[in-house]
């Protein structure tokens, strides 16, 4: 179970400093796919890197603790503070267009040997890399291949071989597909489940495409500027959201054989640059009162295991007497 | 008609520093440390020896003027040559020569560079294969041993700007090639195409386009090529190659080694030019990367 | 009826590597489409990256010269070995919207001089009557004047920018507008936005618009006729709701079931080791 208490992320520069992830507390179970989904601007990279502790300034990790549930070699419980010795190991992190992320001129196969691993005799590291690049899908002459001459798919299943290589108790996926083509797309996100599904591991995956967090995650997150607007299990979240912004994200993406209205969110989240009194979503939320605009909405187990952060939670415009969503 | 929607209400999250509502309200942001000492020095520089002549009460290239080889005293800031010239004045003048032919020199290349190598590199097709051929002989062609061998079998009936002629019509290659290879990325960029159907003609494009990328690069093109230039003359002047009558830094430094100013003790007379140089080049310098450095600041923030 | 569009053997090839050993690469091998109605129509040409779709935008808007074949819009030719149409007659006819409206504008030029330029120079108008075809145009997407006048390309989010870049392409009443994936690089959330007012664009300002894309979720919401292409070829051509309900080629079929939707899932989910 990873614990996330009041995290707050901020960046420090010489304008000021900006809270980019603002108290958000949640439990992430062992063994879920948990998906985080927001617009861009609202956090969900900076959590990644929080979670992944890739914290360098200006970024700096301002407020709250990570706790990770495992300990480390020496018995010691593993926090935002040691777990930089984990990388690879325990927890690894699939950056966006990781896929351009490996050294243009050196050959795959010499890549993997690039980080450390107990095994010091490198013929048998080459074996055993190419039995698991095998058992992901991919000729083994993928290894004698420059990353130019692989296709997007390709390269992006060579990251997640590396990724996962050490079998991590944690993945982070960020946008690990938002540059592929949507038929690799599928493939890629079903290795993942079946790599989830052997290692019975925790993935957090980022992605902005609802549509992707519906056919992958058994949990999901939602930010909005910054905060934590809801949280709970995927079924529960995509059949009836309890926050508007919920609702709204998952009724902007139009779906085929639908053929009702959809409509985008319009306006755009606050800048995290001013002071920022009662709920963010206030200026675009159809349901917002004049409680929203002064009192921030706490994160309240609306349903077991489901919170939101809204004072109108689980209504919608239809309940209040209004004809449709905006 | 009218869409129903709300329009977008405030700026952009993602800000990083100010914003400015106007471009080119200011050029505060162009002044970082290097850049200030930089123009500084030049300034001085300029003032110096653009408005200094006017008080000067001789010409100083003529010779026995004062007493040969004087110290440096309140009357001679500098002492004086063995030549018989106040040595302040003389560098001054010298100073102001040098960069003089430098500017001069340093808009003929940069106009003639741009303007070839913008239009080889948009216009493509034979047209930028025939200049790049001329473009790449000229840059084969080394320009200190043309000018030696020019100055030689001419020695002495050049004016002083022919020289800077003769550099321009050597020099401007280099900088062509460099710009027609910008221009050839920056074709492919789609603000282009979008220019093309907004109905721009090429010599708008090229002008209004892309000529404000390549800006940057010009102006540290051009303070380089001041001091090439400068260099340049000096060079051929040391040994004798250009008019040694005009003073000019080169110049100088000739007269000084023919008259063995080290030997006969009138180390001023070399050592100060010699420093004089220096900081120019200096203050060029400083001026050029600051200007790099400004823009690519600048970069970041646009 | 008039021809919307008709491309006829349209082929592109490229030759790549040295003048020794060359590969050849067929960016569009034997496409043909011939689209007609009396109304305006939006047609989306679908496929993976590959497939061909940029090219054949590319080459309707002529900044690609086929090797082979013709092109039509509105029932005069526009593209083809040696066709040359007039310029100004082109550009008032066809008129694209990128990708990626951050590189579509200077990053050194305030986006509504792209506007001017366009109302005086494509649309041929006075001073005035300049100023007020950008009011009326950026009206029309939801935008107000004072709100873009001087301003530079970076001060504008993605979906504004982008409908900026449509206010242009609409100035010179266009016929056709060719939009080479419009909303790939705007937030999902907001891609609705700007495809409903390509909708209310061919109704209320009657424009036909080719929608070039590889989300088939898009297409199908506001397309009358949807073309999937492969490899540079058109595999499968018809109504939206015929191509996405009943699919007749493979590689359709496939697309359609890669798709993440969110009505059913692909595999049941995970069971959590705790709850």
């Amino acid at each position: 179970m990873i614990r996330l208490k009041n995290v707050v992320g901020s960046y420090r520069t010489s304008r000021g400093s900006i809270n980019a992830v603002d108290d958000v507390t949640i439990d992430i179970p062992d063994g879920c796919i948990l998906g985080v989904a927001g617009e861009s601007g609202c956090g969900k990279s900076t959590l990644m890197k929080l979670i992944y502790g890739d914290i360098v300034p200006p970024m700096t990790l301002s407020g709250g603790s990570i706790e990770y549930g495992f300990t480390d070699e020496r018995g010691a419980p593993v926090t935002s503070a040691n777990i930089t010795r984990q990388w690879f190991n325990r927890i690894a992190y699939i950056p966006q267009s990781s896929m351009n992320s490996l050294n243009p001129v050196v050959r795959v196969g010499s890549q993997f040997l690039d980080f450390p691993g107990p095994d010091r005799d490198k013929r048998r590291v080459l074996e055993t890399v190419k039995a698991y690049i095998v058992k992901l899908g991919l000729p083994v002459e993928t290894l004698d291949a420059y990353p130019h001459q692989l296709s997007g798919g390709m390269r992006q299943r060579v990251m997640i071989a590396m990724a996962t290589f050490f079998q991590p108790q944690l993945i982070l996926a960020d946008e690990p597909t938002t540059a592929l083509d949507v038929v690799v797309q599928k493939d890629i996100l079903m290795l993942l489940m079946d790599v989830q599904e052997e290692m019975q591991n925790t993935i957090v995956l980022v992605s902005h495409d609802m549509g992707v967090h519906y056919q992958t995650t058994s949990r999901m997150l939602i930010m909005h500027a910054a905060k934590a607007v809801e949280y709970g299990d995927s079924e529960s979240v995509f059949a009836s959201p309890l926050h508007p912004y919920t609702g709204m994200l998952i009724n902007s993406l139009p779906t085929i054989g639908d053929d009702r209205a959809r409509e985008g969110i319009p306006g755009r989240p606050p800048s995290l640059w001013q002071s920022l009194e009662g709920c963010r979503f206030a200026d675009r939320c159809p349901l917002a009162t004049a409680r929203c605009r002064a009192e921030e909405p706490a994160q309240l187990d609306h349903r077991p295991g489901q919170f939101a952060a809204c004072h109108y939670a689980g209504e919608t415009p239809e309940k209040r007497g209004e004809t449709k969503w905006r | 008609m009218s869409i129903d929607i709300q329009a977008d209400p405030q700026p952009v999250i993602n800000a990083g520093p100010e914003r400015r509502t106007t471009r080119g309200s200011s050029l505060m942001w162009l002044l970082n440390p290097r850049m200030t000492a930089g123009l500084i020095i030049i300034t001085i520089f300029v003032l110096g020896s653009y408005v200094l002549p006017f008080f000067c009460p001789v010409d100083p290239s003529q010779q026995a003027t004062y007493m040969k080889n004087l110290h440096v005293s309140g009357k001679h800031i500098l002492g004086t040559t063995a030549l018989g010239q106040d040595t302040f004045w003389y560098l001054v003048f010298s100073i102001r020569n040098s960069l003089t032919l430098g500017i001069l020199v340093g808009v003929g290349i940069t106009v003639i560079s741009t303007t070839i190598g913008l239009s080889a590199g948009y216009i493509g097709g034979n047209f930028e294969r025939l200049v790049m051929l001329v473009v790449d002989t000229f840059i084969t062609i080394p320009l200190l041993p043309i000018l030696i061998i020019l100055g030689a079998l001419i020695r002495g009936n050049t004016t002083f700007l022919s020289v800077g002629a003769i550099i321009v019509v050597f020099g401007w290659a280099w900088g062509a090639r460099t710009i027609r290879s910008m221009a050839l990325t920056l074709r492919e960029r789609e603000f282009i195409n979008m220019a093309r159907f907004s109905g721009a003609n090429t010599f708008h494009i090229l002008v209004r386009e892309i000529f404000p990328y390549v800006s940057a690069y010009m102006v540290v093109g051009f303070i380089n090529t001041i001091l090439f230039a400068i260099n340049t003359e000096a060079t051929l002047a040391v040994i004798g190659l250009s008019k040694v009558e005009v003073p000019t830094l080169g110049s100088i430094i000739f007269w000084a080694l023919n008259y063995n100013a080290l030997f006969t003790g009138n180390v001023v007379w070399l050592v100060a030019p010699i420093v004089a140089t220096v900081l120019l080049f200096l203050g060029l310098f400083l001026t050029s990367t600051g200007f790099n450095a400004a823009f690519a600041t600048r970069r970041g923030v646009a | 009826m008039a021809v919307i569009l008709r491309t006829d053997h349209l082929n592109k090839v490229y030759r790549l590597g040295s003048l020794a050993r060359s590969r050849e690469v067929r960016a569009l091998n034997d496409v043909n489409l011939n689209i007609e109605s009396d109304h305006p129509v939006i047609v989306s040409v679908v496929g993976e990256s590959g497939s061909g779709k940029t090219t054949l935008a590319k080459t309707l808007l002529r900044l690609v010269e086929p090797t082979s074949g013709t092109a039509t819009i509105y029932d005069k030719t526009i593209a083809g070995k040696g066709i040359h149409p007039p310029k100004r007659e082109f550009l008032a006819s066809v008129q694209p919207i990128f990708q990626n409206p951050f590189e579509a504008f200077s990053r050194y030029r305030p986006v509504d001089a792209y506007l001017q330029e366009t109302a005086s120079r494509v649309a041929g108008l006075g001073r005035d009557a300049a100023t007020d075809a950008v009011i009326k145009a950026l009206a029309s997407v939801g935008l107000e004047y004072a709100d873009v006048r001087g301003k530079y390309s970076n001060q504008f989010s993605g979906g504004e920018l982008q409908r900026v870049s449509i206010a242009r392409a609409l100035i010179p009443n266009p016929s056709l507008i060719i939009a080479d994936e419009p909303v790939s690089m705007i937030d999902a959330s907001r891609r609705m936005i700007i495809i409903n007012l390509f909708r209310a664009l061919k109704e209320e300002a009657r424009r036909s618009f080719l929608y070039i894309t590889h989300d088939l979720a898009t297409a199908y919401y506001i397309s009358d006729f949807v073309a999937v292409m492969n490899r540079g070829a058109v595999v499968e051509f018809g109504t939206a709701r015929e191509v996405m309900s009943d699919p007749q080629h493979e590689y359709t079929k496939l697309l359609l079931n890669s798709i993440p939707t969110t009505r059913s899932r692909w595999r049941t989910r995970p069971t959590l080791a705790s709850a």
